[in-house]
Protein backbone atom coordinates (compact mmCIF):
# COMPACT_ATOMS: atom_id res chain seq x y z
CA UNK A 1 0.00 0.00 0.00
CA UNK A 2 1.36 3.44 -0.94
CA UNK A 3 0.29 7.01 -0.26
CA UNK A 4 -0.75 7.34 -3.91
CA UNK A 5 -3.74 5.06 -3.24
CA UNK A 6 -5.33 8.06 -1.48
CA UNK A 7 -5.18 9.95 -4.76
CA UNK A 8 -8.07 7.71 -5.80
CA UNK A 9 -11.23 9.74 -4.95
CA UNK A 10 -13.15 6.66 -3.77
CA UNK A 11 -10.33 5.58 -1.45
CA UNK A 12 -9.97 9.16 -0.17
CA UNK A 13 -13.72 9.39 0.59
CA UNK A 14 -13.72 6.04 2.43
CA UNK A 15 -10.62 6.78 4.49
CA UNK A 16 -11.56 10.37 5.33
CA UNK A 17 -15.07 9.28 6.41
CA UNK A 18 -13.48 6.81 8.83
CA UNK A 19 -11.01 9.23 10.42
CA UNK A 20 -13.07 12.44 10.42
CA UNK A 21 -15.07 11.76 13.63
CA UNK A 22 -11.80 11.18 15.54
CA UNK A 23 -10.15 14.29 14.13
CA UNK A 24 -13.23 16.43 14.85
CA UNK A 25 -13.26 15.13 18.44
CA UNK A 26 -9.55 15.87 18.88
CA UNK A 27 -10.05 19.35 17.37
CA UNK A 28 -12.89 20.26 19.74
CA UNK A 29 -10.96 18.89 22.73
CA UNK A 30 -7.63 20.60 21.98
CA UNK A 31 -9.15 23.93 20.91
CA UNK A 32 -11.52 23.93 23.89
CA UNK A 33 -8.85 23.06 26.46
CA UNK A 34 -6.23 25.32 24.84
CA UNK A 35 -8.39 28.44 24.53
CA UNK A 36 -10.04 28.10 27.97
CA UNK A 37 -6.62 27.55 29.59
CA UNK A 38 -5.13 30.45 27.63
CA UNK A 39 -7.91 32.93 28.35
CA UNK A 40 -8.85 32.07 31.93
CA UNK A 41 -5.86 30.43 33.57
CA UNK A 42 -2.64 31.96 32.23
CA UNK A 43 -0.89 34.65 34.28
CA UNK A 44 -0.16 38.16 33.04
CA UNK A 45 3.23 38.71 31.43
CA UNK A 46 5.56 40.84 33.60
CA UNK A 47 6.02 43.33 30.75
CA UNK A 48 2.98 42.94 28.45
CA UNK A 49 0.34 42.34 31.11
CA UNK A 50 -2.87 40.59 30.03
CA UNK A 51 -2.21 41.43 26.34
CA UNK A 52 -0.06 38.27 26.26
CA UNK A 53 -3.33 36.31 25.99
CA UNK A 54 -3.50 37.42 22.34
CA UNK A 55 -0.40 35.29 21.69
CA UNK A 56 -2.46 32.07 22.01
CA UNK A 57 -4.46 33.03 18.92
CA UNK A 58 -1.94 35.12 17.00
CA UNK A 59 0.98 32.65 16.98
CA UNK A 60 -1.00 29.52 15.95
CA UNK A 61 -2.92 31.49 13.29
CA UNK A 62 0.29 32.94 11.82
CA UNK A 63 1.97 29.51 11.84
CA UNK A 64 -0.99 27.90 10.11
CA UNK A 65 -1.31 30.70 7.55
CA UNK A 66 2.18 29.85 6.32
CA UNK A 67 1.83 26.07 6.78
CA UNK A 68 -1.45 26.04 4.83
CA UNK A 69 0.34 27.63 1.90
CA UNK A 70 3.10 25.01 2.30
CA UNK A 71 0.49 22.25 2.12
CA UNK A 72 -1.04 23.90 -0.97
CA UNK A 73 2.43 24.04 -2.54
CA UNK A 74 3.03 20.31 -1.98
CA UNK A 75 -0.41 19.29 -3.29
CA UNK A 76 -0.09 21.67 -6.26
CA UNK A 77 3.29 20.14 -7.14
CA UNK A 78 1.74 16.66 -6.91
CA UNK A 79 -0.97 17.82 -9.33
CA UNK A 80 1.52 19.39 -11.73
CA UNK A 81 3.87 16.38 -11.70
CA UNK A 82 1.52 13.40 -11.27
CA UNK A 83 -1.91 14.81 -12.29
CA UNK A 84 -3.79 13.47 -9.26
CA UNK A 85 -7.13 15.31 -9.10
CA UNK A 86 -7.59 14.84 -5.34
CA UNK A 87 -4.37 16.76 -4.65
CA UNK A 88 -5.50 19.72 -6.79
CA UNK A 89 -8.87 19.72 -5.03
CA UNK A 90 -7.18 19.55 -1.61
CA UNK A 91 -5.14 22.66 -2.51
CA UNK A 92 -8.33 24.44 -3.59
CA UNK A 93 -10.05 23.35 -0.35
CA UNK A 94 -7.20 24.66 1.83
CA UNK A 95 -7.06 28.19 0.40
CA UNK A 96 -10.06 29.77 2.22
CA UNK A 97 -8.84 28.21 5.48
CA UNK A 98 -5.37 29.66 4.96
CA UNK A 99 -6.89 33.05 4.15
CA UNK A 100 -8.91 32.93 7.39
CA UNK A 101 -5.77 32.15 9.41
CA UNK A 102 -3.96 35.02 7.66
CA UNK A 103 -6.78 37.44 8.51
CA UNK A 104 -6.78 36.29 12.14
CA UNK A 105 -2.99 36.73 12.35
CA UNK A 106 -3.17 40.23 10.82
CA UNK A 107 -6.11 41.41 12.97
CA UNK A 108 -4.86 39.96 16.27
CA UNK A 109 -1.38 41.25 15.41
CA UNK A 110 -2.76 44.77 14.94
CA UNK A 111 -4.75 44.54 18.19
CA UNK A 112 -1.63 43.33 20.02
CA UNK A 113 0.70 45.81 18.33
CA UNK A 114 -1.33 48.91 19.22
CA UNK A 115 -0.71 48.79 23.00
CA UNK A 116 2.71 47.09 22.90
CA UNK A 117 4.41 48.75 19.90
CA UNK A 118 2.32 51.91 19.92
CA UNK A 119 1.05 51.20 16.41
CA UNK A 120 -1.36 48.70 14.84
CA UNK A 121 0.59 48.57 11.57
CA UNK A 122 4.12 49.18 10.39
CA UNK A 123 5.68 48.43 6.98
CA UNK A 124 7.94 45.95 8.73
CA UNK A 125 9.39 43.06 6.61
CA UNK A 126 7.36 40.34 8.35
CA UNK A 127 4.10 42.30 8.44
CA UNK A 128 4.42 43.40 4.83
CA UNK A 129 5.26 39.93 3.51
CA UNK A 130 2.33 38.55 5.53
CA UNK A 131 -0.03 41.07 3.97
CA UNK A 132 1.22 40.08 0.52
CA UNK A 133 0.68 36.41 1.43
CA UNK A 134 -2.94 37.32 2.25
CA UNK A 135 -3.29 38.98 -1.15
CA UNK A 136 -1.87 35.84 -2.79
CA UNK A 137 -4.54 33.79 -1.00
CA UNK A 138 -7.23 36.12 -2.41
CA UNK A 139 -5.72 35.89 -5.91
CA UNK A 140 -5.49 32.11 -5.67
CA UNK A 141 -9.18 31.77 -4.68
CA UNK A 142 -10.25 34.26 -7.37
CA UNK A 143 -8.28 32.37 -10.05
CA UNK A 144 -10.02 29.09 -9.20
CA UNK A 145 -13.39 30.85 -9.56
CA UNK A 146 -12.44 32.68 -12.76
CA UNK A 147 -11.39 29.68 -14.88
CA UNK A 148 -14.16 27.35 -16.07
CA UNK A 149 -12.10 24.29 -16.98
CA UNK A 150 -11.04 22.68 -13.65
CA UNK A 151 -7.81 21.16 -14.99
CA UNK A 152 -6.70 24.51 -16.46
CA UNK A 153 -7.66 26.21 -13.17
CA UNK A 154 -5.59 23.64 -11.26
CA UNK A 155 -2.60 24.26 -13.58
CA UNK A 156 -2.78 28.06 -13.28
CA UNK A 157 -3.36 28.09 -9.53
CA UNK A 158 -0.52 25.58 -9.14
CA UNK A 159 1.87 28.02 -10.81
CA UNK A 160 0.49 30.90 -8.70
CA UNK A 161 1.05 28.79 -5.60
CA UNK A 162 4.71 28.23 -6.51
CA UNK A 163 5.21 31.99 -7.03
CA UNK A 164 3.39 32.84 -3.79
CA UNK A 165 5.60 30.44 -1.86
CA UNK A 166 8.33 33.10 -1.98
CA UNK A 167 6.16 35.29 0.25
CA UNK A 168 5.18 32.37 2.48
CA UNK A 169 8.89 31.74 3.10
CA UNK A 170 9.57 35.48 3.46
CA UNK A 171 6.77 35.94 5.99
CA UNK A 172 8.26 33.19 8.16
CA UNK A 173 11.94 34.10 7.84
CA UNK A 174 11.78 37.86 7.16
CA UNK A 175 12.89 38.58 10.72
CA UNK A 176 16.04 36.53 10.14
CA UNK A 177 16.76 38.03 6.68
CA UNK A 178 16.46 41.65 7.82
CA UNK A 179 17.78 42.88 11.15
CA UNK A 180 15.44 45.87 11.33
CA UNK A 181 11.68 45.86 11.90
CA UNK A 182 9.33 45.85 14.87
CA UNK A 183 8.35 42.20 14.80
CA UNK A 184 10.39 39.96 17.08
CA UNK A 185 11.89 36.65 16.06
CA UNK A 186 10.14 33.42 17.08
CA UNK A 187 10.33 32.65 20.79
CA UNK A 188 8.88 29.17 20.91
CA UNK A 189 11.64 27.76 18.70
CA UNK A 190 14.12 28.81 21.37
CA UNK A 191 12.91 26.46 24.06
CA UNK A 192 15.89 24.77 25.67
CA UNK A 193 18.11 27.74 24.95
CA UNK A 194 19.17 30.39 27.43
CA UNK A 195 15.87 32.31 27.88
CA UNK A 196 12.94 29.98 27.05
CA UNK A 197 9.30 30.98 27.26
CA UNK A 198 7.81 30.07 30.65
CA UNK A 199 5.92 26.73 30.82
CA UNK A 200 2.92 28.70 32.14
CA UNK A 201 2.60 30.11 28.61
CA UNK A 202 4.35 27.40 26.61
CA UNK A 203 2.08 24.46 27.47
CA UNK A 204 -1.27 26.17 26.66
CA UNK A 205 0.34 27.66 23.55
CA UNK A 206 1.33 24.18 22.35
CA UNK A 207 -2.24 22.95 22.97
CA UNK A 208 -3.66 25.92 21.02
CA UNK A 209 -1.24 25.22 18.16
CA UNK A 210 -2.39 21.57 18.15
CA UNK A 211 -6.02 22.79 18.06
CA UNK A 212 -5.37 25.07 15.09
CA UNK A 213 -3.51 22.29 13.22
CA UNK A 214 -6.35 19.84 13.85
CA UNK A 215 -8.97 22.43 12.84
CA UNK A 216 -7.07 22.92 9.58
CA UNK A 217 -6.95 19.15 8.91
CA UNK A 218 -10.67 18.77 9.74
CA UNK A 219 -11.72 21.58 7.42
CA UNK A 220 -9.39 20.49 4.60
CA UNK A 221 -10.84 16.97 4.73
CA UNK A 222 -14.45 18.23 4.83
CA UNK A 223 -13.89 20.72 2.00
CA UNK A 224 -11.93 18.26 -0.15
CA UNK A 225 -14.77 15.75 0.19
CA UNK A 226 -17.20 18.46 -0.96
CA UNK A 227 -14.96 19.31 -3.94
CA UNK A 228 -14.81 15.62 -4.94
CA UNK A 229 -18.62 15.39 -4.75
CA UNK A 230 -18.93 18.59 -6.78
CA UNK A 231 -16.56 17.22 -9.44
CA UNK A 232 -18.65 14.02 -9.68
CA UNK A 233 -21.87 16.07 -9.91
CA UNK A 234 -20.41 18.14 -12.75
CA UNK A 235 -19.29 14.95 -14.58
CA UNK A 236 -22.77 13.40 -14.26
CA UNK A 237 -24.45 16.61 -15.41
CA UNK A 238 -22.12 16.76 -18.42
CA UNK A 239 -23.09 13.16 -19.24
CA UNK A 240 -26.79 14.19 -19.02
CA UNK A 241 -26.24 17.03 -21.46
CA UNK A 242 -24.53 14.70 -23.98
CA UNK A 243 -27.25 12.02 -23.71
CA UNK B 1 -14.52 33.76 36.72
CA UNK B 2 -13.76 36.42 34.14
CA UNK B 3 -10.03 37.23 34.25
CA UNK B 4 -9.00 40.80 34.99
CA UNK B 5 -7.65 42.02 31.64
CA UNK B 6 -6.94 45.50 32.99
CA UNK B 7 -6.17 48.14 30.39
CA UNK B 8 -5.91 45.46 27.65
CA UNK B 9 -9.54 44.32 27.92
CA UNK B 10 -10.50 45.86 24.54
CA UNK B 11 -7.58 44.34 22.61
CA UNK B 12 -7.76 40.88 24.20
CA UNK B 13 -11.56 40.73 24.07
CA UNK B 14 -11.76 41.71 20.42
CA UNK B 15 -8.96 39.29 19.47
CA UNK B 16 -11.00 36.38 20.80
CA UNK B 17 -14.29 37.66 19.36
CA UNK B 18 -12.85 38.24 15.87
CA UNK B 19 -11.03 34.88 15.83
CA UNK B 20 -14.08 32.86 16.78
CA UNK B 21 -16.38 34.90 14.54
CA UNK B 22 -14.10 34.12 11.57
CA UNK B 23 -13.94 30.45 12.58
CA UNK B 24 -17.76 30.37 12.82
CA UNK B 25 -18.13 31.91 9.35
CA UNK B 26 -15.59 29.48 7.85
CA UNK B 27 -17.14 26.40 9.49
CA UNK B 28 -20.67 27.60 8.63
CA UNK B 29 -19.81 28.14 4.96
CA UNK B 30 -18.04 24.76 4.82
CA UNK B 31 -21.04 22.88 6.24
CA UNK B 32 -23.56 24.85 4.15
CA UNK B 33 -21.70 24.10 0.89
CA UNK B 34 -21.24 20.46 1.93
CA UNK B 35 -25.00 20.06 2.46
CA UNK B 36 -25.82 21.85 -0.80
CA UNK B 37 -23.41 19.75 -2.91
CA UNK B 38 -24.52 16.50 -1.23
CA UNK B 39 -28.15 17.32 -2.06
CA UNK B 40 -27.29 18.26 -5.65
CA UNK B 41 -25.30 15.04 -6.20
CA UNK B 42 -28.12 12.95 -4.73
CA UNK B 43 -30.61 14.61 -7.11
CA UNK B 44 -28.43 14.01 -10.18
CA UNK B 45 -27.72 10.41 -9.19
CA UNK B 46 -31.43 9.78 -8.59
CA UNK B 47 -32.23 11.24 -12.01
CA UNK B 48 -29.73 8.93 -13.64
CA UNK B 49 -30.90 5.89 -11.71
CA UNK B 50 -27.64 5.48 -9.79
CA UNK B 51 -27.27 4.87 -6.08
Amino acid sequence: MTIWEYANPKKFMQTSARILPWIIGATVLSLGVGVIWAFFFTPDDFRQGASVKIMFLHVPAAMMAVNAWGMMLVTSLIWIIRRHHVSALAAKAAAPIGLTFTLIALITGALWGQPIWGTAWEWDPRLTSFLILGLFYLGYIALWEAVDDPDTAADLTGVLCIVGSVFAVLSRYAVKFWGQGLHQDSTIMKVGEKDPISPAFYVPLLICIAGFVLLFITLVLLRTRTEIRMRRTQALMARERVA
Amino acid sequence: MMPDLGKYAFEVGWSYVVTFALFAILIGLTLWRQARVKRLLAEVEARQGEV
